[in-house]
């Protein structure tokens, strides 16, 4: 650190930075602020990227590469050649590795040579573009805490069923993502989403490639069949486009589909509560004429959206809370999958255990958009 | 049981359509087995010289479909295999009227004698999984017992439901007939000549925009198997055809190393309608309809019923892309030649700032 000194105070913008660098380290973790304190660090202080080889990776090499030119001739010499000879070696292997990686990934998509599944699951690029992408937001953004993870099988099929917000459906990915990072088995979610979302250009095949399919009872009850864990949000556009101020009011569960999906396949239904989407994109009004005209289910009016324009497409950074409950097993029911009483009340018990947990995890979260 | 007497291979079978690929080579296959004594090919026109020395063991009879009563009764027929479907509309044949006119004009026609013959005991008729159709809301695999949701747009999908219709109007009115109607995804193979290997054998493919639709195929040899063993063994019911897995129309794409153009959606369903208009184009409507869906079946049911397991899409489409290479724009080999190539180059600059700077 202290062979630094004389280069970093030479630029000026490092000093503050420096002055907290070592023990400041692990802390600032806990806040979005890290990434961006860290890459300042880095281009001054070399030795750093032994202490954090992870998140130097990423920044390594254009810093390396422009700056070390310059470098040379202004730092301390002698202390200067073990130590650069050292972390060339390391991280550049690090990095050596994701170049390779992202070719062969780059050559993998481009010759095709990747398996997707029967409803179009691509599970390569999952992994490699969207959910790194959606970790950013998850973790970073919405600084998401995950409990009752026990909860949700290791292996076999689940049906998890989660309360739906936030104007923008963005809670499912979240969800999706959440699980499938914080879960032992880094279990894939595979959503069922509303036909409109099956219509548009685009956003269709974005959804079926990262494992979502139309919400019918066929395509559960085959996924489920498989021993793969569905994700539904059985409030559908009721819960995603309800106001700001019924937020966290669970609404109607509709027909209950879900529920002789998971009681003809026996499968537990693990409910699901999700706090923070509500606050993502806060809907003040709903513009019934011009949803109309656009053949939507409602058009938001939000603090920032359209009047920002593309600007109002940015989520507010709320903290999120997800909290999985425990399984509701209907093995010993799989004879009255077509009993609707048997079907509603079981559909009401979903949507009470949820209510419930929302609750509860509102009072954990006092404000909003807290750390 | 049937009133032939016995179950199993029928001695004399009537295939139509011997006047095209899929229908001489099914003859030509069913006259090699020798269980069978007899095979007459039925075609209104004369075969063309690329299937004719696949038929010199079968009884050719030039014929239209609609004086086939006589022939079924006098011939002593045991099996139809009911294959004279015409996929795309062909301009120098009359087109979109002319193609409506023999699938579903000549099945009932067909179906009629069929009905008639009193020896008959089995029939085997080509459908296709376009009897499925193309809605939003269909579910993302089709099983024999899923219904259309909506009435496709397309000709041959309209004509292929009606075919359907008819066939089980046939079932219900002869009970005794064991029918067996083939659901077959779209044929590819080495040497079969479909709308879809010639789309496939373009150097620039025309896609739609937004869309990667998930695609089955059937390698041709297997498509000729089952239809072999339908004849042969007896497998009354609907079964779907294809091979298991999928591939999506980009991945296709990639691995045959074309180049896709994608085109919105609109643009290409008014291009198909004009192209059609004129006269032109064998791209129609069910083209569309298939690259802004996909479609994907399940095969269980023929499996376990036949108990054989058609190649997967992927090896089929390999086989196709190994005898169709001319047009390669960009292989496999190419892509990892860059790919080395391009780690390399960065670590050779890697190294050399490294040894400047130290």
């Amino acid at each position: 650190m202290t062979t630094e000194g004389p280069d970093s105070g030479a630029d000026g913008r490092y000093d503050v930075p420096l002055s907290v660098a070592g023990p400041d380290a692990e802390p600032v973790r806990r806040n979005g602020h890290r990434r961006r304190t860290a890459a300042a660090a880095k281009p001054a202080v070399d030795p750093a990227a032994q202490d954090e080889p992870d998140t130097a990776a990423a920044d390594e090499p254009d810093t390396a590469a422009a700056d070390e030119p310059v470098a040379t001739p202004t730092a301390g010499d002698l202390p200067a050649l073990p130590d650069g000879a050292a972390v060339a070696d390391r991280p550049g292997d690090h990095w050596d590795r994701k170049v390779a990686s992202g070719l062969a990934f780059l050559r993998r998509r481009l010759s095709g040579d990747y398996e997707v599944d029967e409803f179009g699951f691509d599970p390569d690029l999952t992994g490699s573009v969207f959910h790194p992408l959606l970790r950013m937001l998850y973790r970073d953004w919405f600084r998401t805490e995950v409990s009752g993870l026990e909860n949700v099988p290791t292996d076999g099929a689940g049906l998890v069923v989660g309360n739906h917000s936030g104007t923008v459906a963005l809670d499912a990915l979240i969800l999706s993502t959440a699980l499938h990072d914080q879960h032992p088995e880094h279990r894939y979610l595979r959503l069922l989403g509303a036909d409109l979302v099956f219509r548009m250009p685009v956003v269709s095949e974005i959804a079926r490639k990262t494992g979502g399919t139309v919400a019918c009872n066929p395509d559960a009850e085959r996924l489920l069949g498989n021993g793969e864990l569905v994700g539904v949000f059985p409030e559908g556009f009721k819960g995603v486009g309800k106001l700001y101020s019924d937020r966290y009011k669970l609404q109607r569960f509709g027909r209950g589909g879900f529920v002789s999906a998971a009681l003809r396949t026996g499968t537990p239904i693990v409910p699901v509560a999700i706090v923070g989407g509500e606050e993502i994109y806060p809907m003040l009004a709903d513009v019934k004429p011009l949803a109309r005209l656009l053949k939507l289910p409602y058009f938001p009016v939000t603090p920032t959206f359209p009047w920002l324009g593309p600007l109002g497409m940015v989520p507010l950074p709320s903290k999120w809370l997800i909290e999985f409950c425990p399984p509701i097993p209907t093995a010993h029911l799989t004879d009255s999958a077509d009993d609707p009483l048997v079907v509603f009340n079981l559909a009401d018990q979903v949507r009470e255990t949820i209510q419930h947990t929302l609750h509860k995890l509102l009072e954990r979260r006092p404000d909003p958009f807290g750390p | 049981m049937t009133p032939g007497g016995t179950s199993g291979a029928p001695g004399v079978v009537v295939v139509t359509g011997v006047g095209r690929y899929l229908g001489a080579h099914v003859a030509a296959r069913l006259a090699a087995d020798p269980r069978i004594e007899r095979v007459i090919g039925v075609d209104p026109t004369t075969p063309g010289p690329e299937v004719t020395d696949l038929l010199d063991r079968v009884e050719r009879i030039r014929l239209d479909l609609g004086s086939l009563g006589g022939l079924l009764a006098d011939l002593d027929v045991d099996a139809v295999v009911h294959l004279a479907l015409v996929s795309a509309p062909d301009p120098q044949h009359g087109g979109r009227a002319a193609m409506k006119d023999q699938n579903v004009i000549g099945t009932m026609q067909l179906l009629a004698a069929c009905q008639r013959a009193p020896r008959l005991r089995k029939l085997v008729v080509r459908s296709s999984t376009a009897a499925y159709g193309a809605s939003f809301r269909d579910p993302a695999v089709f099983t024999e017992e899923t219904e259309p949701r909506e009435v496709p747009r397309g000709g041959f999908g309209r004509d292929i439901l009606d075919i359907e219709g008819y066939v089980r109007g046939f079932r219900r009115r002869r009970p005794d007939v064991t029918a067996t109607v083939l659901r077959f995804a779209p044929f590819i193979g080495s040497t079969a000549d479909t709308t879809l290997t010639r789309y496939f054998s373009q150097p620039v493919v025309p896609t739609v925009f937004g869309r990667d639709p998930r695609l089955q195929f059937v390698h041709f040899d297997d498509a000729l198997e089952v239809l072999h063993r339908s004849i042969a063994e007896d497998h009354p019911g609907t079964y779907n055809v294809a091979g298991p897995g999928v591939l999506s129309l980009s991945q296709a794409i990639r691995r045959a190393g074309r180049v896709a153009m994608p085109v919105l959606e609109p643009g290409l369903s008014g291009a198909a309608a004009v192209a059609r208009n004129l006269g032109f184009g064998r791209y129609g409507l069910d083209q569309v309809d298939l690259f802004v869906h996909g479609r994907v079946v399940d095969t269980s049911r023929l499996e376990r019923e036949y108990g054989f397991t058609p190649r997967s899409t992927a090896a089929a489409f390999e086989d196709f892309i190994r005898a169709h290479h001319g047009g390669v724009v960009v292989s496999r080999d190419n892509l990892a030649a860059a790919e080395q190539l391009v780690l390399e180059s960065i670590r050779q600059v890697r190294t050399a700032v490294r040894e400047r700077s130290s």
